[in-house]
């Protein structure tokens, strides 16, 4: 053992800092809410490429002039690329009747289409229904099969710490107004993927020293798990992050809020591995017992 | 002996790498530019001269022609650059006509030998290659008109029924007047709707000896009507989808008649089209009685035979989405006959008609919906313009030999008959006609970008990752590059062999799988360690570390496995190929992971005498 840190005497710090997260993405949740994306509200949405630089300020208050209903325009990437959301229902021809609006109000600026997507409310609607259901599901399955592989108070520790990581993750979006489409939900759901991934290496440990430490009480075998499995958990999570910045950085426009979902995910789910589900098991009060009779569990660790 | 894998297994795993990297190599090969030809009446042959007409035409125009190739009914003309491919569609469609669709194409370039063994490369998704957006709007007015009519002939029969004398019923706009003869009658029928026909709003108008109801369809079972039209045909949009075999459709409702479908990686619109827009529906009707009255019947060609016709009533008994299922099978004989389900409302209505229509025949009548572009001059400029037309002809003229039910069968057919029979009635299940709004081919050159960003951060992030590992674990650390790298290989073999289709989430699901698929090493590396320092040997601590970790690393993959499943099983477009190459990144790391590795280490250090274990963490 190189050193070891004492992580079950910080818990109730611990405790804290996520309640204080917590408490702040709710809040923020429930203030202002996520800037959903075009795949839950539906709408129109336009991406163009000028030649040069064009003011976001003049194209929309052009597209508003022309009649357009709540427009948002921004850039996207770079100067020249820009973005245009509204409320306008489809048509077939959108598209060109835009360009040429935006075409009148600089026509020195050549511009291309470079995609255009409709999404109709309905469509919208639907979508955000199943995303809800398809986090509470994933929850609901991982419960399950934490609980049998495991044990039941494993299973709540590890789904509670799944929730802290949702939460604080929807709760980052929520504050920084980030973009809360299709592919941030995919990626909400890889960091419960993620982050449980870690909490079951952790659990493992402490099982398994449950069954070796048979001298030691809950809190020095916490410990000693959460210190054993804390080089691979920071070394997992350090490559991972490593190849996150790379995607954030390179990845390109498209899935910049995907890449970034799942950073602060990742970071949140390490924290969480770490500290949440541990403390949760204290605060259950995880025995020995709970874990005995190990004879069938020792047939099947003993696999190679 | 400790750490010494038998031969087999160190075969077995160099021989899975092989059969990896011949999979995996078709990516290597970027696709030509084409344009595809296909003649527009299904079945037909494609013929070389056509092949020489079309590169004469863009001969003639300055577009170079790097190869043709004729397959089938498809014909493939590959050119030499990207820049001229819509120019060169737009020509030949224009020089063709209609009789043949023209559409964009990627032509693979995997070299014969690959292609000999069934490898191919990995289709790319909308964002990606671009691909085709296609937006079909379903004529609800048509399909209203249909279901008045319905409603007239059910409310003829239930009045009858009822012993309710009305004078006639006919159909207005879009109401039905009932006609009677006094305002007792129509109190009565009144009474009677009200209680039967909720769905209907009624309006007594009553002039001098006119007695009228006059019913029209409620709002809320208009909106009902049509969403079950659109549902239906959304479910038979996406059979057809699954016809052209595209990895991930998306065939999705857009606003109240509007059907979008997306085909990621098909720039084909050729064969889509074919197959979407058959827009087919079907009536059953009565062959006409001899000598019957010009007024009452019409002629139609036979589908299998244009020159033969059969002269049919003009009364409809039922339409194609009464058509609940249809099979070909064999009868008690062995003769290749097609059973057919109706609705039971098709059913009672087939019973009525036929039950004094035995011995006659029975035809089933195909409508197709075509597009035709016509080109008409606009300010002296000729444009093209497409319009719909409707083409019917008879698929099948059977006699009736009993009353029939919702359930029957067509016999005295051939084999294949039978079967083509069967599709068509089931492809026929569209409730409301259905046609092309907008189509939509998302060109390449947006998704080369996209290829090119992706590509770049699978690159950075494996950099990343391979430095690092090299830095903390040494020589275990080099193992577990090989590994990394041979996982990717796998995976993209593996997408490639299953014909996933690769999109940007699921470039950033590699790239993912590249953070992630080195956790198992760690988690053995680790404990590697963990056994030296407790003081065993290395050749111990190998053997340990890798016997140890193993359910830790089987856990934590396999929940993540069912997150990906899940997500895969939610998701739509983009979101399933990013699940799809996180699980699948998940399985081929388990093998690259732990029995690749494994295969190195013994390789490296297996069965010497070793004092240290180049592992890094001062052990």
């Amino acid at each position: 053992m190189k050193f070891t840190f004492d992580f079950m005497k910080y818990r109730h710090f611990a405790l804290l800092f996520s309640g204080a997260l917590l408490l702040a993405s709710i809040i923020s949740l429930s203030v202002q809410g996520l800037n959903l994306g075009l795949d839950f509200t539906g709408g129109t949405l336009l991406e163009v490429q000028y030649e040069k630089a064009q003011p976001v300020e003049q194209i929309s208050s052009a597209l508003e002039a022309a009649g357009y209903k709540d427009v948002t325009v921004q850039t996207f990437g770079s100067e020249t690329d820009i973005l245009m959301r509204m409320s306008e229902a489809f048509r077939a021809d959108l598209g060109n009747e835009v360009l040429q609006v935006l075409q009148q109000v600089d026509a020195s600026n050549q511009l291309t289409l470079m995609r255009s997507e409709f999404v109709g409310a309905n469509v919208g609607e639907e979508l955000r229904d199943q995303g809800g259901l398809a986090l509470l599901m994933a929850l609901g399955v991982v419960m399950i099969y934490v609980a049998a592989r495991f044990q039941f108070k494993f299973s709540v520790g590890s789904v509670a710490a799944l929730f802290h990581d949702v939460l604080i993750t929807l709760g980052v979006f929520s504050l920084f107004q980030l973009e809360f489409d299709l592919t941030v939900l995919a990626a909400l759901l890889a960091v419960i993927g993620y982050s449980l991934n870690d909490t079951i290496v952790v659990a493992d440990r402490i099982r398994e020293n449950f069954r070796t430490m048979r001298h030691s009480d809950a809190a020095e075998i916490m410990n000693n798990a959460i210190n054993k499995t804390l080089d691979r958990t920071l070394m997992t999570s350090f490559t991972t992050i490593l190849v996150l910045l790379a995607l954030l950085f390179v990845g390109g426009e498209l899935i910049h809020n995907f890449a970034m979902a799942l950073t602060v995910g990742i970071v949140i789910g390490t924290y969480s591995s770490i500290y949440v589900a541990a403390t949760l098991l204290m605060a259950l009060n995880l025995t020995r017992e709970d874990l005995i009779p190990p004879e069938i569990e020792e047939e099947i660790d003993d696999r190679p | 002996m400790l750490n010494k894998y038998p031969l087999w297994k160190n075969l077995l795993i160099l021989f899975v790498l092989a059969l990896a990297a011949v999979y995996a190599a078709p990516n290597l090969y970027p696709p030509d530019p084409a344009i595809q030809v296909t003649p527009a009446q299904a079945g037909a042959e494609m013929s070389q001269s056509v092949v020489s007409n079309v590169n004469e035409i863009l001969q003639q125009n300055g577009i170079d022609v790097l190869a043709d190739e004729v397959n089938g009914s498809t014909a493939l003309v590959r050119l030499t650059s990207s820049e001229h491919q819509l120019a060169a569609k737009d020509l030949v469609q224009r020089e063709l006509g209609d009789d043949y669709i023209v559409a964009l194409n990627l032509a693979p370039t995997t070299p014969d030998w690959l292609l000999s063994m069934g490898a191919g490369p990995m289709t790319l998704g909308l964002d990606l290659s671009g691909g085709v957006h296609f937006l079909m709007e379903v004529d609800m007015e048509d399909y209203m008109a249909g279901r008045i009519k319905n409603y007239r002939e059910e409310l003829r029969t239930r009045l009858r029924e009822e012993g309710i004398k009305y004078r006639r019923v006919v159909v207005e706009g879009n109401h039905i007047d009932v006609h009677f003869v006094d305002a007792a009658v129509r109190d009565e029928a009144d009474s009677f709707l009200s209680r039967e026909y909720p769905e209907f709003l009624r309006e007594d108008l009553d002039e001098n000896d006119r007695y009228l109801v006059r019913l029209s369809v409620t709002e809320q079972k208009i909106k009902e009507l049509e969403d079950y039209a659109l549902k239906q045909n959304l479910t038979t949009l996406r059979n057809r989808v699954n016809e052209l075999g595209v990895a991930e459709p998306l065939v999705q409702r857009q606003g109240r008649n509007r059907i979008v479908v997306e085909l990621p990686g098909v720039q084909d619109t050729a064969e889509a089209k074919k197959i979407l827009g058959k827009a087919a529906n079907l009536e059953f009707r009565l062959e006409a009685e001899p000598g019957a009255s010009r007024i009452t019947t019409e002629e139609y060609p036979f589908r299998s035979d244009e020159f033969r016709t059969a002269r049919l009533q003009k009364t409809v008994i039922t339409t194609g989405d009464s058509v609940t299922n249809a099979q070909p099978s064999f009868d008690e004989n062995g003769m290749p006959q097609v059973n057919i389900d109706l609705d039971s409302k098709g059913g009672a209505i087939m019973a009525q008609v036929t039950r004094k229509a035995i011995k006659r025949r029975m035809a089933v009548l195909f409508v197709e919906r075509k597009p035709k572009t016509i080109y008409e001059m606009v300010d002296g400029v000729e444009q093209p313009k497409t319009i719909q037309v409707v083409e019917k002809s008879i698929i099948s003229l059977a006699t009736i030999q009993s009353q029939l039910g919702s359930s029957f069968r067509i016999t005295g057919l051939e084999s294949a008959e039978a079967s083509e029979l069967a599709l068509l009635l089931r492809a026929g299940a569209l409730a409301a006609p259905m046609y092309f709004v907008e189509e939509r081919t998302v060109g390449p050159s947006l998704g080369k970008e996209n290829i090119q960003q992706g590509t770049n951060s699978v690159i950075l992030g494996l950099a990343l990752v391979l430095v690092l590992m090299t830095v903390y674990y040494r020589v275990f650390g080099l193992i577990a590059n090989v590994a990394l790298i041979a996982n990717i290989v796998v995976l993209i073999a593996l997408m490639s062999i299953v014909g996933a289709t690769l999109t940007l989430p699921g470039i950033a699901g590699i790239v993912l799988t590249v953070g992630m698929a080195v956790d198992a090493n760690v988690l053995i590396f680790s404990r590697i360690r963990e056994e030296l320092r407790a003081g065993r040997s290395p050749q111990q601590a190998i053997h340990e570390g890798y016997n140890r970790a193993f359910t830790t690393i089987l856990d934590a993959n396999l929940t993540t496995l069912i997150v990906a499943v899940i997500l895969f099983a939610v998701g739509t477009g983009p979101v399933k190929g990013f699940a799809v190459t996180l699980s699948f990144g998940i399985i081929t790391s388990m093998f690259t992971a732990i029995m690749l590795t494994r295969a190195l280490t013994n390789w490296i250090y297996g069965g010497r005498r070793l004092q240290t274990l180049s592992i890094g963490g001062n052990v």
